[in-house]
């Protein structure tokens, strides 16, 4: 009551919102469901998301989604044993161990990709090694292999942040109260630890894979433009083809596909960090 | 004390106070004087805060008025009343260092430098904290932050000081001492001070008037002596009279006379030889074997209540309530002992 | 349940994944040739060349430009809509808080392309001040993020003290509820700051008229092959944003060792 006059400081920030980010949410939702018509006009139609079921789209989304699951699937592989390695370390490791796999997301994107093109290169590090222990130089930037790698380059801390804040919830007592009730370390791992970490399992597959199916800068540099992902055909269509609409839909979609995928995480897990999301 | 106070200066006229459906208070009318120390007493959600919050204008009430100097305070906002709150938690500004926390009311006053040092110097000097000008606030103790808002509310040299379970957070030993500091200062600045606790004993140690509350409604108002010893309703009774009240005699600070033995206590600022009440409430009178403790006496009764047994006990001339764990068969002799800072001293005969 | 040696053997092949790019972009970055597959000894050459590159050097400008004036502007902005969302009732804040969240969870590149239709359908021209718009919009949810837990942490009778004691709200907001939240706004613009000069994507959508950020330079040349004069942008950059976080960082651990 006698703080009415600061009180307006929320009607800027309201009309600040629903311009700049709920009103560009519904003009791409408009877009979506439109076509030019003849004379110019917008006209409503369906037509974009009917475009979309045709084989050469579905084909791009089909790679979209197994580059993402195959890079979502290499990040839990190398990266549940680390965080399992890492919460077994003692206590003073770890947070230096943490910052460390924090720090290479500090830095642009961009960069970390463009990175992988002075390794990955024909005359690049990565052949110089090979060649220097007598093995033939490999064809590695351009190829799949590539886009493989740096996607997993830049989402592995992703994967692992989230696994290592559920395996550390777990407490000694647990895993001891097992072993003392005779089970071996394998039974201990498939029965207590595997299951009690599913929370941090599918809090960083949702964390790997939404950046994986969104991304277009890993494919544009390390694929060479000729490994079109969703994220490119998405850039194509406003930049250089300027069908608005087509690319709207094709935006439209990866968001429910990304929204579907959240609200999973969220039925699953409301304990592990989402933060790490916010981190570059 | 009651010889100095003049008409009243604030005055509640039937004020009420709701939040939609929930009402808080029912018809508060009273009258504080210039110079008295008054304290609202009641269990917590009584609605005793929400008074202070009103004269403190951070709520208007629902209907009533409150008056200052016969003038109604409706429509007066915070920042222009001549009253100053001393806040439960405290409250200080924790990015401004001592002295500019007990300057800050001073400084919107735009009053000149010198005066705004001298002041600040002085107040700093009242509640003990010369040389602490230039530490930050979350650097101090508990006592000490306490010290600082209630020197950044007398420095505007209000007409009427607020106290909102200022010592609550505070250790006994802290507590009991501020108690005393508090009493003094009201007495020699000659400030009203309407004062919010819980804690009876805190109440009828210090005030001159007692207004005693619960569900919103005032159930007794007057003197320490009468909430005592006249409780006009079950609620005080219930509330105030559950403690052993005693005559004695202070011979000297820290050092108490009562059934024929003297008792350490923790009070201080009396004159020697001045007649006071004893006050020991049930619960810290710890029972022993005859012989063991600082008096002995005959079990009259004990019954069961649940988590203690409440024992009556003859004791001399005196009847004494005791709660105790352990039952003790009517007819044994017990000993019985308190701790100095179990011993509740009042004044006693002032203003009668 | 993994031996010692193998489970630090594995860390460590971890670190050296993450690691080796950035140091080798760093190390080629003084390499006195073009090659990035032998060392032709120690070279600022290519430090030279990327400071007598116009096109870079236009877009350190605008970088930099964009950088500052979208983190003040959202430092300020962001700290009055924390402050409203502060005071909105529940429910709608709980609305605002989510709204407040899209450009923070959306993939990047749907901000962009959203952003780009509605500078489009506002017939405004895309270029320096639709870049800067874009930079604001998604800094300020960060801005945001910062200073709404300062909010929570002050307590409502801190206002009502300042106002006990004279001071009028307005007053009260400016003397006493700023600087006690200044340390999240503090951060609050480092970030936005860091995220500004970090944005490839969002940019890359938004801008026109031949403005341009690093990025968006770094990625057009990028695409043509490897230039040495990007590793040495690269070097550049790390060492920016690195500092940048180590500062937010030690403010952090500062204010945290304050607290205890």
């Amino acid at each position: 009551m006698k703080r009415a006059d600061v009180n307006f400081l929320q009607y800027p920030y309201i009309l600040w919102a629903g311009l700049f980010i709920f009103i560009p949410l519904v003009i791409v939702l408009w877009y979506s469901f439109t076509v030019a018509g003849a004379d110019g006009d917008a006209v409503f139609s369906l037509e974009n998301y009917e475009r979309f079921l045709s084989p050469v789209y579905m084909q791009v989304l089909s790679r979209s989604a197994v580059l993402a699951v195959k890079s979502t699937f290499i990040c839990l592989l190398i990266g549940y044993p680390a965080a399992l390695i890492i919460t077994r370390l003692p206590r003073m490791w770890r947070n230096t161990i943490l910052l460390l796999l924090v720090i290479p997301m500090w830095i642009n994107f961009l960069l970390r990709t463009y990175a992988w093109m002075v390794l990955l290169g024909r005359r690049g590090v990565l052949n110089r090694i090979l060649e220097f222990f007598g093995l033939p130089g490999q064809e590695w930037l351009y190829t799949e292999t590539a886009v493989l790698i740096g996607m997993v380059y830049n989402f592995l801390p992703f994967m692992v942040l989230p696994l290592y804040s559920a395996l550390s919830r777990i407490g000694k007592e647990t895993i001891e109260a097992a072993e003392d009730l005779g089970a071996n370390r394998f039974v201990v791992f498939r029965r207590v630890v595997l299951p009690q970490s599913v929370p941090g399992v599918i809090a960083g597959i949702t964390m790997v894979f939404m950046p994986a199916v969104s991304a277009f800068v890993v494919s544009a540099l390390l694929g060479g433009g000729q490994y079109m992902l969703i994220g490119n055909l998405i850039e194509q269509q406003f930049l250089y083809v300027g069908d608005w609409h087509f690319g709207s839909s094709l935006s439209i979609i990866m968001m429910v596909v990304i929204l579907l995928t959240m609200a999973l995480v969220s039925l699953y897990d409301k304990g592990a960090s989402l933060e790490g999301g916010n981190l570059w | 004390m009651a010889g100095h106070i003049r008409d009243s200066l604030i005055r509640m006229d039937r004020v009420c106070k709701a939040y939609g459906d929930h009402r808080i208070l029912f018809d508060i009318s009273m009258d504080v004087g210039e110079r008295e120390f008054l304290t609202i007493l009641g269990p917590s959600g009584c609605g005793k805060t929400t008074i202070l919050r009103l004269l403190g204008g951070f709520e208007t009430p629902s209907s009533g008025e409150i008056f200052l100097d016969s003038r109604p305070l409706s429509g007066v906002p915070a920042y222009r009343r001549p009253i100053n709150t001393v806040f439960q938690k405290y409250s200080l500004f924790s990015h401004l260092n001592v002295f500019e926390n007990i300057a800050f009311g001073l400084r919107i006053k735009k009053l000149p430098r010198e005066e705004i040092l001298r002041k600040v110097g002085r107040m700093l000097e009242l509640v003990n904290l010369r040389g602490y000008e230039n530490r930050l606030v979350n650097s101090l103790s508990g006592g000490q932050q306490q010290r600082i808002a209630i020197a950044r509310a007398l420095v505007c040299e209000p007409r009427v000081l607020l106290l909102d379970e200022p010592l609550g957070a505070l250790d006994l030993y802290l507590r009991k001492e501020m108690q005393i500091e508090l009493k003094n200062m009201q007495t020699s600045l000659g400030i009203t001070f309407i004062y919010v606790t819980h804690d009876q004993e805190e109440a009828l140690t210090m005030s001159d008037k007692v207004v005693v509350m619960n569900s919103g409604r005032i159930q007794q108002m007057g003197t320490p002596e009468d909430i005592y010893n006249e409780p006009t309703n079950v609620f005080t009774s219930r509330f105030i009279g559950e403690s052993n009240i005693f005559d004695g005699v202070m011979p000297r600070d820290l050092l108490v006379s009562f059934g024929g033995r003297e008792h350490v206590c923790v009070d201080r600022g009396f004159s020697p030889m001045q007649e006071v009440h004893v006050v020991i409430r049930p619960e810290d009178v710890r029972v022993c074997e005859p012989g063991r403790g600082t008096l002995r006496g005959e079990v009259l009764s004990s019954v069961f209540k649940g988590v203690h047994y409440e024992m009556m006990l003859k004791e001399g001339d005196r009847v004494w309530m005791i709660h105790n764990t352990k039952n003790h068969p009517v007819g044994t002799e017990v000993g019985i002992y308190f701790g100095p800072e179990d011993i509740h001293i009042m004044k006693r005969g002032e203003g009668e | 349940m993994v031996k010692r040696p193998v489970s630090l053997i594995y860390l460590c092949l971890i670190f050296v994944f993450l690691y080796a790019p950035i140091a080798v972009l760093i190390v080629f970055s003084f390499n006195a040739t073009r090659s990035t597959y032998s060392w032709g000894g120690f070279s600022l050459e290519w430090y030279r060349a990327l400071f007598q590159d116009r096109q870079i050097m236009r877009a350190l400008y605008y970088t930099v430009l964009v950088a500052s004036l979208s983190a003040v502007i959202s430092a300020v902005a962001g700290t009055a809509a924390a402050v409203g969302i502060h005071r909105m009732k529940a429910r709608i804040r709980r609305i605002f808080l989510a709204l407040n969240n899209v450009p923070v969870l959306n993939p990047d590149i749907v901000t962009g392309i959203s952003l780009m239709a509605l500078f489009t359908a506002l017939h405004l021209r895309l270029g320096f001040g639709s870049l800067l718009l874009s930079h604001i919009t998604f800094s300020i949810p960060y801005v945001v993020l910062c200073i709404l837990p300062k909010l929570r942490q002050l307590p409502a009778e801190v206002t009502e003290a300042a106002m006990d004691l004279g001071a009028t709200p307005l007053y009260a907001f400016y003397r006493v509820v700023i600087p006690e939240i200044a340390p999240g706004i503090f951060t609050g613009l480092l970030i936005a700051f860091t995220l500004s000069i970090d944005d490839f994507v969002i940019s890359f959508f938004t801008t026109g008229s031949g403005v341009n950020n690093l990025s968006i330079v770094v990625y057009s040349m990028a695409r043509r092959g490897i230039n040495p004069k990007i590793n040495a942008v690269s070097t550049l950059l790390f060492a920016a944003v690195f500092i940048l976080l180590l500062i937010i960082n030690k403010r952090d651990a500062a204010a945290k060792q304050l607290e205890v």
